[in-house]
């Protein structure tokens, strides 16, 4: 499908992108490169520039400055060669709420102009892997928001596209769906499809192969999960279990060797240069306190950690004027 | 162009009027609606104007004169009064239209074979109406004259041969407005299917976010375009069956001239005019600012400016320059022209041909003014 596939081993490949509007950066000269058949994480908060990234690279948005390809094609020039060859799920619920399941399904193959064969085999898998062979027949009103999401997916990838960009797929669904989505998510990309997914729920990088960090329009942070986990994250991280943990935050946040401290549910995970340097000053903070239930333990990092310390270093290193 | 896809956009289209009751009742009762109601409701033909007479010379000279006024059925007396207050009075809140003074000398007037200055006050607050209700008095009091001429000429057998005046009437015979206003309907019909249906489609697909999915599929801005014109297109030629059906068996309005040319000429106006509400939501993206631009640039024109309303002839220069700007202009004259006096497009080649420039025109702008990107 793809001939420019021997020119270029990268998917998608951006240098310097830039989006602006008015006097406002919504992305700062990005650069990344998304490798064939890799499931990339882009995640950010909300605002980052996730979905004006994401917009651009499927030919939505016109780039400011930069320059780019999508499966060979510049995204400057070849926006509508770009949107032949993609499958792009809007991070709003996109289909047609008062049009049936299968309507909705045949709409979009009539769009991607799937033969007639095509479009039978098509609707049948779709709706089984959205599992919802029961409510063919209903308004897409009607389903719940997982189902909605999983066949929006559905239609996105109906011509079975080679790169398929999902802007926060999973936002606003239960824990079970968002896992079951990941499960066909990873099963594309097992046929090879290139899959470049946002999302603001950090937990879920563990499931990309790659993964960027975006924070107020600029890359932070780039790696797989363990290189995110290891070389990113040069200092320790201490679990610290005490009661009353939030009331602890600022104590400890100021004591020495102390680089940042943030709530974990019931722990405050602590970001110290060295573990055991920052475990004796908090211990000690504790005991001059006369607390003795609590627990401080070398944790090793989790993605979220890894987040929440690059975009703190980043807003120190970037004060706001 | 891929007929695949364009079929599939008006397909998904037709779906979602028939499921949504208010559009397919907007789309199929505007036309009845406006029909009857212009058809019984807007007559321009004016009867039973309020008249009150102060008669100072109550002789039976006079009382003969206000007889012809009694018996008109375009005027109604609502009273005899003694004094210019009274009458001034009703003047002023609307209870009577006109007033008419005979003075005390009208018979020593008459007989003496002088001038009689009758009073005619009227409320021209309704300058239309008041034009018409004038008209009716002179000719009232002009077949007084007549009659008197006649009676005088018979007994001093001055002149044999009274003056008569031979009245005709051309293409609308019995004066009769409804005659005039149904084809000037259809156009209005037209462009209100166009303004408020068609204005909705693409700003809708912005506004619940559906246009950001389907942008981003190979689909071309002039198949989106056509797939969404076609739906509509039918149901405004659907208009056109009722509102001729409606005209011809309701309202007994007369159909001079072909049928065939009066489907071609609206089928091209209704190309222009749905081109026209698909433009006016591309550029606005969100449906109430669509039906505002719809309203002020296609509706209130075509309704104030094209004639159906107004005649142009009476306007200012400077708003009957304005006035070759609508479209309805051309179309209105080519209804009018087909259902009264059967002519059409060869006799109206340049009506026509503004018609075709039109919707060539708008429909190209639509399509282009489409764009498959955010922002």
């Amino acid at each position: 499908m793809n001939q420019q596939s021997q020119y270029s081993e990268a998917a998608v490949k951006v240098e310097n992108l830039e989006k602006t509007f008015g006097a406002f950066t919504a992305v700062n000269r990005i650069s990344f490169e998304v490798k064939k058949g890799e499931i990339f994480g882009f995640l950010g908060p909300n605002g980052a520039g996730k979905s004006t990234t994401i917009r651009m690279l499927c030919g939505l948005l016109t780039p400011t400055s930069g320059a780019g390809t999508v499966g060979g094609f510049n995204i400057m020039k070849d926006q509508e060669l770009i949107k032949q060859h993609i499958g792009y799920m809007s991070q709003k619920f996109s289909l047609y709420d008062d049009l049936t399941v299968e309507e909705n399904i045949e709409f979009y193959s009539g769009i991607y102009r799937l033969s007639k064969k095509e479009k039978e085999e098509r609707m049948e898998e779709v709706i089984k892997q959205a599992g919802i062979e029961d409510f063919r027949k209903n308004l897409t009103r009607a389903l719940s928001g997982g189902w909605k999401q999983r066949l929006a997916l559905g239609c996105a990838i109906l011509h079975k596209p080679n790169i398929i960009f999902l802007d926060e797929p999973t936002s606003g669904v239960d824990p079970i769906t968002r896992a079951n989505f990941w499960s066909i998510i990873k099963e594309m990309a097992g046929r090879g499809v290139t899959v470049f997914v946002t999302t603001h729920y950090m937990d879920e990088a563990e499931n990309c192969d790659r993964m960027t960090l975006i924070y107020k329009g600029t890359i932070i942070a780039m790696g797989t999960p363990e290189e995110m986990k290891t070389d990113i994250m040069k200092d320790d991280i201490l679990e610290v279990r005490v009661p009353g943990a939030d009331e602890w935050i600022d104590k400890l946040e100021s004591l020495p060797g102390v680089k940042d401290a943030a709530l974990f549910s019931t722990t405050i995970h602590t970001v110290v240069e060295n573990a055991k340097i920052g475990s004796a000053s908090i211990e000690a903070a504790f005991k001059m306190a006369g607390v003795k239930d609590y627990s401080v333990n070398k944790i090793r990092p989790s993605l979220e950690d890894v987040f929440v310390s690059s975009i703190e270093k980043y807003d120190k290193e970037h004060p706001a004027k | 162009m891929n007929l695949k896809r364009v079929r599939a956009i008006a397909n998904k289209e037709y779906i979602q009027i028939i499921r949504d009751p208010r559009s397919l009742a907007l789309g199929l009762l505007i036309p009845v609606i406006l029909i009857v109601l212009f058809g019984y409701a807007l007559s321009l033909d004016i009867k039973d104007v309020p008249l009150a007479i102060w008669d100072q010379d109550n002789t039976k000279a006079s009382v003969d004169f206000i007889l012809n006024f009694k018996n008109s059925e375009y005027f109604r007396i609502i009273g005899y009064y003694d004094n210019y207050r009274n009458l001034e009075r009703l003047l002023n809140y609307g209870r009577t239209m006109m007033v008419l003074v005979l003075p005390k000398d009208f018979s020593r007037y008459l007989y003496s074979n002088q001038s009689v200055p009758v009073q005619l006050i009227l409320d021209g607050s309704d300058s239309n109406t008041a034009t018409i209700a004038l008209g009716y008095a002179q000719s009232v009091v002009q077949q007084y004259n007549d009659k008197l001429f006649r009676k005088s000429s018979q007994t001093n057998l001055v002149n044999s041969q009274p003056i008569s005046l031979d009245q005709r009437v051309w293409f609308n015979q019995d004066f009769e407005s409804k005659n005039f206003i149904v084809p000037g309907l259809i156009a209005i019909i037209m462009m209100i299917i166009a303004a408020l249906l068609t204005s909705l489609t693409v700003a809708r697909e912005w506004e619940r976010g559906t246009m950001e999915q389907l942008i981003s599929t190979p689909v071309r801005s002039s198949e989106l375009i056509i797939g969404k014109f076609l739906p509509y297109f039918a149901i405004g030629m659907i208009d056109l069956v009722i509102s001729v059906i409606l005209g011809r068996f309701v309202f007994f309005v007369p159909l001079r001239g072909s049928l065939i040319q009066l489907f071609i000429m609206s089928a091209l106006f209704l190309t222009g005019a749905l081109s026209l509400g698909i433009f006016i939501s591309t550029v606005a993206k969100s449906q109430l600012m669509a039906s505002q631009m719809a309203i002020l640039t296609s509706f209130l024109p075509t309704f104030l400016l094209s004639g159906f309303t107004y005649e142009i002839f009476n306007m200012p220069q400077a708003v009957q320059a304005v006035t070759y700007l609508i479209p309805a202009r051309y179309f209105i004259k080519i209804l009018r022209g087909i259902y009264l006096k059967d002519i059409g497009m060869f006799e109206l080649w340049p009506e026509a041909t503004c018609l075709m420039v039109f919707s060539v025109l708008m429909s190209r702008l639509a399509i282009h003014k489409f764009k498959k990107k955010i922002l």
